[in-house]
This record gives structure tokens, sequence and C-alpha cells, in this order.
């Protein structure tokens, strides 16, 4: 199992080399100077600039320079944000985003995984149907429609909440975001976890564990619970990354500094060096996600295990 | 290969009455079983009660936003000063109530529409073109094609992508082309990895090596036995795109980077609504429901034809 | 007392389509340490039968009738009620050993959770008493198995722990569902003598369903022949197979190959079972039966008890039987 999952993580290693080899010269490709927005600058101010961010040398070394910052867990230096390093905007916005979406993921996965698996073994009853048609709406309702939703309702026509702001992170800021952000992921879970549990529960090995008398929640527990969990595995692993690294929208109607603000914000402002930190950061969770699912699903499913 | 060994086996005078038999199998079996299945699927799917709701729903927004337009002596773009942000009325023929700035809501709710359907239409169907044909491909040659095919669509899908697209969007402009391709062109990798996993499965099935071992060409054996049988989960997932492709548009918009203005999308129209919403709720009201309204009939279609064409339940 | 008494049992599904009667009006009682053969082509209701004993049904399943087990009826009863004599009273094991084990939990806890649970033992009893029962099977290295999981095992290996894990309790009766079907036949002979030995060494009632005669013969008592769901007939082995007196009964032992008859064409039954969405009026065997008479497409017959108690539901009277018997025997024995 060990060597699994060593395994896993050497071909995570290249994969993610040519993430970062592609977004680097992607962002090169991209039109316009990140200076341009600014009021005209004498040129030598911005030759200055331009040294600086070694923007001068050829795209290779550039890289190179890149790469060795890299290394050593240097983003660079923001190019909008005049005294700030990337690293300074990470550190300050991932707190946010990794707390909200902590919170969001352990929700999601306590109630998506029960809400389904009840919706599963009340199949067809009324029980079913109300977690199916909430969970409907939960997928179907776009966050954006959901979260000034949330505010209208908890904040303006019922004052119980604050609208936005973080607040230093006051539990009463979070209560809305991280509801606004659980409510797709929940829904989610839940759907998946009913199909694959239905499945589950029709199947052979389930057949053998009732007749052998077992207790239902016995059945369900140690049975039933394990195989039904993959899928919901492989949809959460990428999702978690998402989870964590903030939502745009979110962020946005709730007036959050986080991670996902300062991409578009970046993104609009053509500040190179945040978005591609921000892409690499990401990228490189994403790959290591993937990397733990797959773990997961060896250390779940047994065949897959003695299989690689 | 499996074929040209079996053929090279097979005895000259002995090969014709293969071929025939081939044939005969391959095509006239494939036919009476593709009837059924589909005519089977077709019944499951009318007996869906949510699933046909939602077509008849589905049918008269389309026509709405097609004609709908007409009923109202507003263009979209056409501000009305005299009304201006205001409620819906029958009588000054602002339906929907106006935006802030005097714009016939009913109209532009309509108008939205007709952006919000053409990139889910559009951009479902180039993923589902990129998607089948890079899927289809991997699976069916298999070895290190797909091996390597495979390592490149999971460093692609590594790429925060929905950024990548705010970046293409930011840095090349606004267009609706853009956006098509943009959201069609990130939203087929999931596409590729169910279609390349059907078709590895499909390849290991007995009807398939039952085909190559009567002779069957790989050309037979793609378009007479793979593809009619992938048919299915490509339906269903690109029903399911549609939505997807509409909420990603709406989410673009949302953000300020989709359609410009003046015109307009739905999530553009319920960005708009949000601020305004503790004074004017049916100027988010209206584009919402539009967009909910839709989205749901999706998924259910979605899920009907799942349902009605999912191999497992057959 | 007999140790099951079967009365009267139906097993209905409601579809879409319809309702579908699955077992028909079946009756018949099996002693301790008893072995009854269930007879009969795929879909004619054998495994339905089993289910409704042991409360495995699919949810749309309607029973009615009873099943007595040591006087106790035990159709309808509650899941609580149901996981007491499940296993402690009744085991069953499945015709597809290779899906019918959790491929996601090792041997070990998929044998020892039994005799936690039912018996009360600790981990270590559990053990203990797991890995003797493996070795009862035959199971080679059973100490080492425990720890394996399902997908390590080969198929005749599985449903050696399948019977294992089914015999854990010692239970009165064990129900067997074509067991040897999945597996090849050097292992289904295994299998099968495996039974025979534990039948005898726990004395255990078996209910063997198969739909081959082969295994009726080397290890039934008694044979349930059944056809669409109903019985056709029903006897002692010697009686059905010596002297079957149901078309359809000789039509499946003259099936059978037998070595002494060179080059001859192998009799078959023609035809195929009746859609049981759509039965014909009257028998449900008329189509392919070689003695069919106006009357059997107008009434079903009913199922006859004798004085002997064999039961044989057939308008046709058979005179002059004994060309059958005579060949039948001799490929038997």
């Amino acid at each position: 199992m060990f060597i699994f999952a060593l395994k896993r993580f050497a071909v995570a290693i290249p994969t993610l080399f040519i993430l970062i080899v592609l977004s680097f010269f992607l962002m090169q490709v991209a039109p316009g100077s990140p200076f341009t927005g600014d009021f005209n600058m004498p040129p030598e101010i911005l030759a200055n600039l331009e040294a600086k961010y070694h923007l001068n040398e050829p795209l290779w070394k550039q890289f190179a320079y890149y790469f060795s910052d890299l290394l050593q867990g240097d983003l660079g230096p923001s190019f909008k944000y005049k005294d700030y390093t990337v690293n300074e905007l990470v550190a300050q916005s991932f707190p946010v985003s990794l707390t909200i979406g902590s919170i969001a993921f352990i929700i999601t996965v306590i109630m998506g995984v029960s809400l389904g698996t009840l919706a599963a073994l009340k199949q067809n009853t009324w029980v079913d149907y109300t977690v199916m048609t909430l969970s409907m709406v939960g997928v179907v309702l776009p966050s954006f429609v959901i979260a000034p939703m949330m505010v209208l309702l908890f904040a303006i026509i019922l004052p119980w909440l604050p609208a936005g702001g973080w607040n230093d992170g006051n539990w009463e800021n979070m209560v809305l975001p991280v509801a606004a952000m659980a409510i797709l992921y929940v829904a989610a879970v839940a759907r998946i976890m009913r199909s694959s549990m239905i499945e589950t529960m029709n199947s052979n090995f389930i057949r053998t564990a009732r007749a052998k008398g077992l207790p239902k929640h016995h059945i369900i527990l140690k049975h039933a619970l394990k195989p039904s969990l993959l899928p919901v595995v492989s949809y959460l692993g990428p999702a978690f990354v998402g989870i964590i690294t903030g939502s745009v929208v979110i962020e946005t109607v709730f007036g959050l500094p986080g991670i996902g603000q300062h991409f578009v914000n970046g993104a609009l402002n053509r500040d190179y060096s945040l978005v591609l930190g921000l892409t690499i950061i990401i990228g490189a969770l994403t790959i290591l996600f993937t990397a733990i699912v797959d773990i997961l699903y060896g250390l779940i499913d047994p065949k897959i295990r003695v299989g690689s | 290969m499996a074929v040209t060994s079996m053929n090279n086996m097979v005895k000259e005078d002995n090969q014709k009455a293969v071929e025939n038999f081939s044939e005969s199998l391959s095509s006239g079996e494939l036919e009476i079983e593709g009837r059924s299945l589909w005519a089977d699927a077709r019944r499951r799917f009318l007996n869906n009660k949510a699933a046909v709701a939602s077509m008849i729903i589905l049918g008269l927004v389309t026509l709405l936003i097609t004609f709908g337009p007409l009923l109202s002596g507003y263009s979209y773009d056409e501000i009305d000063w005299s009304y201006m942000g205001e409620s819906p009325s029958i009588e000054n023929g602002h339906f929907f109530g106006t935006d802030y700035l005097g714009r016939d809501l009913f109209v532009r709710t309509l108008e939205g529409g007709r952006i919000s359907f053409m990139v889910g239409a559009l951009g479902a169907l180039v993923a589902v073109l990129i998607g089948t044909v890079y899927g289809a491909t991997a699976g069916f040659l298999g070895g290190r094609t797909d091996n390597l095919m495979m390592r490149i669509l999971e460093i692609l899908q590594s790429f925060p992508f929905m950024f990548l697209v705010i970046l293409m969007v930011t840095f090349f402009g606004r267009s609706i082309l853009l956006i098509f391709i943009a959201i069609g062109a990130v939203s087929w990798l999931d596409m590729a990895r169910i279609v390349r996993g059907q078709t590895l499965s499909l390849k290991g099935k007995e009807f398939i090596e039952a085909a190559i071992v009567c002779g069957a060409t790989s050309k037979q054996i793609v378009f007479r036995h793979l593809i009619p049988n992938l048919l299915g989960i490509v339906v269903v997932y690109a029903s399911l795109l549609v939505p997807g492709m509409i909420l990603f548009e709406s989410f673009l918009s949302f953000l300020g980077l989709g359609v410009q203005e003046p015109m307009t999308s739905w999530g553009a129209l319920v960005n708009e609504g949000a601020q305004t919403m503790e004074v004017a709720i049916w100027q988010l009201a209206f584009p919402t429901s539009f967009l909910v309204i839709t989205l749901f009939c999706f998924n259910f279609i979605g899920d009907g034809l799942r349902d009605a064409l999912d191999p497992k339940d057959r | 007392m007999s140790l099951l008494d079967v009365d009267n049992l139906r097993v209905r599904f409601t579809t879409p389509d319809g309702d579908v009667t699955a077992v028909n009006n079946m009756t018949f009682t099996l002693n301790a340490g008893e072995t009854l053969g269930l007879v009969g082509e795929s879909g004619s209701g054998k495994s339905q039968t089993a289910f409704a004993l042991m409360g495995l049904l699919a949810k749309n399943g309607i029973i009615e009738g009873s099943a007595l087990f040591e006087g106790k009826n035990i159709l309808g009863l509650s899941e609580t009620e149901l996981n007491k004599v499940r296993a402690e009273q009744i085991a069953m094991i499945f015709q597809d050993p290779m899906t019918s084990l959790n491929p996601y939990v090792k041997i070990g806890p998929q044998l020892t959770e039994v005799l936690q649970l039912h018996k009360g033992m600790s981990k270590k009893e559990a053990f203990e008493e797991s890995v003797k029962m493996l070795d009862a099977v035959k199971m080679p290295e059973a100490r080492k198995r425990m720890d394996m999981y399902p997908h390590e095992f080969s198929g005749g290996m599985r449903q050696r722990v399948m019977i294992a894990m089914a015999l854990l309790c010692s239970p009165k009766l064990l129900i067997a569902d074509e067991p040897t079907t999945a597996l090849d036949v050097t292992v289904q002979a295994q299998i099968m003598d495996l039974l025979n030995e534990l039948k005898s060494e726990f004395n255990t009632a078996i209910i063997m369903i198969t739909h081959d005669l082969g295994v009726v013969a080397g290890i039934c008592d008694k044979v349930l022949v059944m056809y669409a769901g109903r019985t056709m007939e029903y006897g002692t082995t010697d009686e059905v197979f010596y002297d079957p007196r149901h078309p359809y009964s000789i039509g499946l032992l003259e099936a059978i190959p037998r070595l002494d008859t060179e080059g001859e064409i192998l009799p078959t039954i023609p035809g195929n079972p009746p859609n049981l969405l759509n039965l014909p009026q009257g028998c449900p065997f008329q189509d392919r039966c070689a003695h069919v008479m106006d009357k059997c497409r107008q009434e079903a017959p009913a199922l006859e008890t004798f004085a002997d108690g064999r039961q044989k539901a057939c308008h046709w009277t058979p005179e002059i039987i004994t060309s059958t018997t005579v060949q039948t025997e001799g490929a038997l024995t």
C-alpha cells in the first residue's frame, strides 16, 4: 500500500511540472502589458520595472528565474499591488477561503452522506422524495441565486445575520457563506450517495449479509458503506480543492477577502504573477488531491491495490 | 490484428461464407436489437412524468423566447424614460417591469434566454464533439496511445479551468463566440473520460469479440457496434451538459465577463437583479425563475434519459 | 413434527406490466436431516421459493400461504424476528460465489461477524471457531486465508467459504441455491461431495435448488419438479426417477445424456418456458407437452396429492411407463 501511494505521488510530480510550464507560457502569450493600465510612466521607470521583473530577458531565462524562485516557495512580487508579494497576498486570503471551505466541506461530508444513505434506505417513500427534491433544488439553483436570496432572507428581511464582510472570522459572518457554499455540495453528494447506496444494497453480497441474519445497521455500516462511498470519494476529491480555494461567487456576494476574489481581480487587472501563482497553487492542490483520491480508492477497494 | 489473423486461418472457400455471416450478424441483428432498444428507451422516457412535463415546459419556454419579444412593443436595448425601475404592469406594456435604466425586462429576459439557450446548446455541442472523439479514440486504440492521451487529460484537468476561461475572456475580449468556444473547450474533459471508459468496457464485451471472430473489419466494428452503443451515454451526458453550460455562462455573466451590454443573458440579469433586490424584487424574480425553471427541466430530462437509456437498468 | 411444512406458498410480484406469480400453490414437507431437490428450468420459481422462505424477496414481492419451521410460521416475520431465524435456524448459500461475498471485506470478518452477532462470541473465540469451520470445509491453510479478500480465492474456494459461513451457527436447514452452477465441473463434484459429507456430519436438512438431475440423484431424498412457478410433480427421488408420472419429469429425465446410447440424438423438450406475465389458459406446459389433450388447454390441472404423499399436477395418466423407467434406471445407477 505504501509503495502504491509512493508510486502515485511520483507520477504526480511530472504532471505538476508540465502544469507549471504550461501556465507560465500561457501567461506570456496573453496580450497586454501589466503596466498599460497605469497612468503614463516615464520610459525609464518602465524599464526599471521590466528589469526588476526580468521582462526584458529571453523567455526561457524568465522561466528559469521564476522556477528557481518557485522551488524556494517564492511566487514573486505582485504586478498590481505595489507593496505586496504574491506570497503575502496568498497568506492573507487563503485562510479566509480555507476556513469557510473546510467548514462547508465537513458539513458536506456529514450531511451529504447521511442524507443520501437515508434516502436510499427509504427509497420511494416521502423521506426519499423530500431529500431528492431538496437536493435537486440545491444542485440546480446556482450559487449566485442562492447566495443573494439568503442575504435577502436572513440579513435583510430577518435581520439575524450580517449580510457580508469577514470581520476577522466572527462566526456570525461565516454562517451564510458556509451555508450557501455547502448547499450545492451537500445536494450533489446526497444524490451520488443515494444512487450508489441503492446499487450496493441491491448487490448479491448484501443479500448474503441479510441471509446471515445481520441487523440492518450492521449491514449498512460494515458492508454497504465502503463500496457506496467510492463514487462520493471520486467526486469530493477534485471538489475539495474547489471548496477550500474559495468560490468566486460566494466571496463576491458576501464581500469576503478570499482567494477566489484575488483570482478574478488578478485576471481583470492582468496581475500576471498573482494569477500565475494562484493557478500553480490550485493546480498543485488539484493534482495532490487527485492522487489522494486514487490512494483512498486503493484503501477502500482491495482489488485496485493488488492490481497496481 | 485479430481480424487479419482470423482471416488467414480461414480457408479461401470458407472466407466468403464467414464474411456473409458476419455481415448478416452485424447488420441484421444489430438493427433489430437497436430498434427495440431505442423503442424501449422511448417508452421508458415517456413513462417518466417529470421528464415529459419538463419537455413540454421547455418547449413552451423555447417558443416564448423565440416569439415572445414580438409580443412586446419594446426592444431589449430601448430605454423608456417614463418608466425607470417600474414594477410589472399590463397597462404600460412592461409585463415584467423595467430595470433601473428603463429597459423592458420582459423583452430583456427573453432576449437573455436566447443567449443562454444558444450558449448551452453550442457549448454542449462543442464539448460533446471533442469529448466523444477524444475519448473514443483513446479507448479504441488503447495501449500507449491511450496512456498518453489520458495523461494529457489529467494535466488539463488539474488546471483551474474556470480561471482559464476568465483569463481567456479578459485577455481576448468579450465576444459570444469566444464564450462558446471557451466553455465548450473546457467542458469536454469529463465527456472524454466517460466515453473512453465506455469504449474500453464495450471493447471487452463478447459481442465485439464475436464480431471480430466473424471477420468484421475495424470500420464495421466502430460504426455498427461501438458508436450505436456509445450513443446512449453521449445523449444522456449531453442533456446534462446543456444546463451546465447555461450555468457556466450565467456564472461568467455574473462576474461581468459574459455577454456585453446592452446584450444580456440570464446570468447577467440575475446579477443586476441581485443588486437591487431590496427595492425591486421583480428584477431578480423574473430572470431567476426562467433560469431556474429551465435548469430544472434540463435536469429532469437528463435524469429521464439516463433512466431510459442506462444499460445498467436493462 | 416435520422440520419445515410449506403449505400453499404463493409468491407474486407487482410490476408495472401487471402481477407476476412466480410461485404458485407450493406445498411440501421436509424432515430433519432430509434433503429436498427443487428442480426446474431457469425462471421456474425455484430461487424465489428460497428467497420467500428467507425473507429475501425483492420489495415488490408478496407472499401468501404458510411455512411452518418447527411449528412456527416464518413467512411475514418482522426483520428483527427473521434475523433470529436466519443463520441460526436456516442458512443459505447462493448461486454465484463470485459476487456473493463482500469484495471489500476480508474473509475473516465476514465469518466472525456471524458468530459475534448470533452467538455473542468474543472476537477471538469467533476467529478460532471460524478457522475450525474453514478446516471443516477442507480449506487449505485456513488460518492464513482469514486475512485474505474474496478476489484472492478461486470460485470453488469462495463457495467453500460460503458453505462454511452458512454452517457457522449449525443451522437445522440449509438452502443451497444452485451452489455449483457457476463452477467448473470438477469443482462441482468436490462441492457436492463436501455438502454430502457435511450433511451427515451436521445432520442438516438441505433444500437443494438445481437444474441438474445428476445433483438430485446424488444427494436428494425427495424431489419437487417445478415449471412456470408450479409444482409439476413431487415425491421421493426414487419414485420420481424410476416412476415419473408427469410428462415434464419424463422429458427432463429423458434429456439426460447417457453413455450407453451411442450415436442417438439426445431427446429434448421442444420450445421454451412460457412468459409468466402472459400464461396460457390451462396447463402452463401444454405447448411443450408430448401428451397434450384438449382438456389441458382449457383448465389447469389441480395439484393432486396421492396416498403415499406424492403430488402431481397433470390431466394425463401414464399407462405404459415401463420403457421410460427402464432406460432411466440404467442411466442413473
